[in-house]
């Protein structure tokens, strides 16, 4: 079912009442999901993409636009008739029924023709529980089971009733880190085996681009950039989605563009074309770093971090826009500790140019080297 | 270990000290008071031990009359409190403008005395020869005759008790259960609704088991204070509970220690004994339904 998001707009009354102007929580989000997608709904908190979510799911109204699952208007309709399955960031299981209850609960709800027999009922549980792999546990009640459990039991309760759209709100914040990189993998599993179109909301950046088809990337309820996560990754449209994806996080510098050349403080990186001489602000990804005795960036040098097959070196510059930069650099390569300066040649296809005051991006051309 | 042991010791003493006089002494004063036969206050004497003064208790037509009237106020109340504080709570919590007057103007009898309350069910209720009362103006209007609510039928007077009781317990359960209705998860409330609940299934499948260990205490606590109903009876019908026929179990222990009868305390110990043994066994059996049925997060 493919999900088409128009012009969706939600504003919220100012809590301080003295202020008349409405908080716009989403604003103008134009979207077409295709149908079986797995999409990443991705910003910092108090972005608009729990409201998104909410409002694909129909607990809440959008102030303007509408909302179609496949060729159907759905923004009038209530969420019981949208077929919609939700998980809640909390799970909500009812904590007094047992596995096999709580996954039964919305098939019990069914009224009319489409009431269903008990055993019908138990035999759709069951195989939903199969699904996501806790049908051993069915007798047990929520609160006897690990955050990793009550999640599957969640998903498989937003399953049982074969929703058109499946939603989840920050599915992986409850879970430590282990659990969450192994739940990813189970949700992005599930999801390919039932072809459901899936939304997930996340704050976590390495989770959305993880698992997801595609990634929308939102600030103060307006769509920053939606592609496939490495797209967006390796060319975002501007600095906040620049500084959003990746961990460690981009390194930016104050620089400047002169006479065809890349500056950042006074030192040059390379040759540039098609950017008129201007102040910039240059990001670079923490794998653009390479240390070369004769590279064309010295930075000071403040810690070496050996992490297995990566070494992180941690230095400082004096453009740079924050207290440490973070770089990754193949472990064979890494500077001796003891050193105080450290050269780094510059991957001019992991720099970023921006506009210092707007943040939009500059895109420019490698000038062969001379 | 041992040093720290007196030091527990010594920590527990003001307290084991107070308890001991004031609960644990008098209790088991009760007990003696009540198998000593033909006590007589006065001289302090008495003639034997033995079970008379029970059985002489549980004989006493104003003592029958008087577990006859607790009951009855027992059962009419408790449940019928519970489920309209359950009732009102619900609408308090569904609705936002004015919640907070309500909340408030549903308080009011908590804090207000006993006896002023009993002043004004009075004037409500009473019957004098100068007026026939507010409510039975009402029943005039509606085309009914006059009842005599504080001095009339036994049935009359057994409403207006109940109806009081009531009244006066609400608020205190209205407060428990809109707090506990608030503590309530809403994402619980969301998912059945994306689930496509029925309102009335989203109150009994999820409302009710979520709220019920607070519902359970205070069915327990409803009926050990309808048990010990007294100064309520007092406020409406005056000191001489046995002559209006509305006496309780524990007005009927005070009319054997202080009552024109007075002077009895083996009786009152026996008859306190007697609520002591009943109030015990309700809340056993409370506590055995309540395994079954009420919910433990």
């Amino acid at each position: 079912m493919k999900i088409v998001l128009q012009n969706l707009t939600k504003k919220y009354p100012n809590r301080n009442r003295k202020i008349k102007e409405d908080v716009v929580a989403v604003n103008n989000f134009n979207f077409e999901i295709p149908d079986g997608q797995l999409i990443g709904l991705l910003g910092p908190s108090g972005c608009g993409k729990s409201t998104t979510l909410n409002m694909i799911c129909g607990l809440e109204q959008p102030t303007e636009g509408r909302i179609f699952f496949g060729e159907d208007d759905v923004t009038d309709l209530p969420p019981e008739n949208r077929g919609v399955g939700m998980v809640f960031q909390s799970y909500a299981l009812y904590p007094h029924l047992t596995v096999r209850q709580n996954i039964r609960f919305p098939l019990e709800n069914r009224k009319g023709k489409d009431k269903l027999s008990r055993e019908e009922m138990d035999r759709m549980a069951e195989e939903a529980a199969k699904l996501v792999q806790i049908d051993g546990l069915l007798d047990r009640k929520p609160g006897e089971m690990s955050g990793g459990q009550q999640q599957r039991v969640a998903i498989a309760r937003a399953l049982v009733k074969v929703p058109r759209v499946l939603l989840l709100d920050e599915p992986l914040s409850n879970l430590d880190a282990r659990l969450r990189l192994k739940t990813r993998e189970e949700i992005r599993r599930i999801q390919r085996e039932t072809g459901i179109t899936t939304v997930f909301v996340t704050h976590d950046q390495e989770e959305a681009m993880s698992i997801s088809d595609r990634i929308v990337v939102m600030e103060a309820g307006v769509v920053q950039q939606i592609g496939k996560p490495q797209d967006v990754y390796d060319d975002p449209i501007n600095l906040f989605v620049a500084k959003f994806l990746g961990t460690p996080p981009i390194n930016v510098f104050s620089g400047r563009v002169q006479g065809g050349k890349l500056f950042v403080g006074e030192d040059e990186l390379f040759a540039v074309k098609g950017v008129p001489d201007q102040e910039v602000t240059v990001g670079i990804r923490p794998e653009g770093f390479e240390p070369d005795p004769e590279g064309s960036l010295p930075c000071g040098l403040i810690a070496v971090e050996v992490m297995g097959r990566d070494t992180s070196v941690v230095a400082t510059h004096p453009a740079f826009q924050g207290e440490q930069i973070r770089t990754i650099i193949d472990s064979d390569e890494r500077p001796d500790a003891g050193l105080k300066q450290v050269r780094f040649r510059i991957r001019p296809n992991k720099v970023h140019m921006f506009q210092p005051e707007t943040g939009e991006r500059i895109r420019f051309q490698i000038a062969a080297a001379q | 270990m041992d040093k720290n042991n007196h030091k527990a010791w010594l920590y527990l003493l003001p307290a084991i000290i107070f308890l001991g006089i004031f609960m644990v002494y008098p209790l088991f004063d009760v007990m003696v008071y009540s198998v000593e036969e033909g006590y007589n206050s006065a001289s302090q004497t008495f003639f034997g031990y033995g079970k008379y003064n029970f059985s002489y208790v549980l004989r006493d037509p104003y003592f029958l009359q008087a577990v006859k009237n607790t009951f009855i106020l027992v059962i009419i109340t408790v449940p019928l409190s519970t489920g309209i504080a359950l009732m009102i709570s619900v609408g308090l919590n569904s609705i936002t403008p004015l919640k907070e007057l309500f909340q408030t103007i549903y308080f009011l009898p908590y804090v207000t005395n006993t006896l002023a309350v009993g002043l004004v069910f009075m004037i409500l209720f009473k019957k004098t020869p100068y007026t026939d009362g507010f409510i039975n103006l009402i029943i005039h209007a509606f085309g009914g005759s006059a009842v005599d609510f504080i001095e009339g039928p036994y049935w009359a007077k057994m409403f207006v008790m109940c109806f009081y009781t009531v009244w006066v317990v609400l608020p205190f359960k209205i407060l428990i259960l809109t707090s506990a209705l608030a503590s309530v998860n809403p994402d619980y409330y969301k998912a059945a609704r994306v689930d496509g609940t029925g309102s009335f299934r989203i109150f009994t499948r999820i409302t009710l088991p979520m709220i019920s260990p607070m519902i359970f205490y205070l069915v327990i606590t409803g009926f050990i204070g309808a048990f010990k109903a007294y100064s309520d009876e007092v406020a409406i019908f005056g000191t001489d509970l046995n002559a209006a026929g509305m006496n309780t179990i524990v007005g009927y222990v005070y009319d054997m220690l202080y009552g024109d009868s007075g002077g009895y305390p083996s009786y009152a110990s026996a008859a306190a004994l007697i609520l002591f043994a009943i109030v015990l066994t309700i809340t056993c059996i409370n506590l055995l339904i309540s395994r079954k049925s009420v919910v433990h997060v």
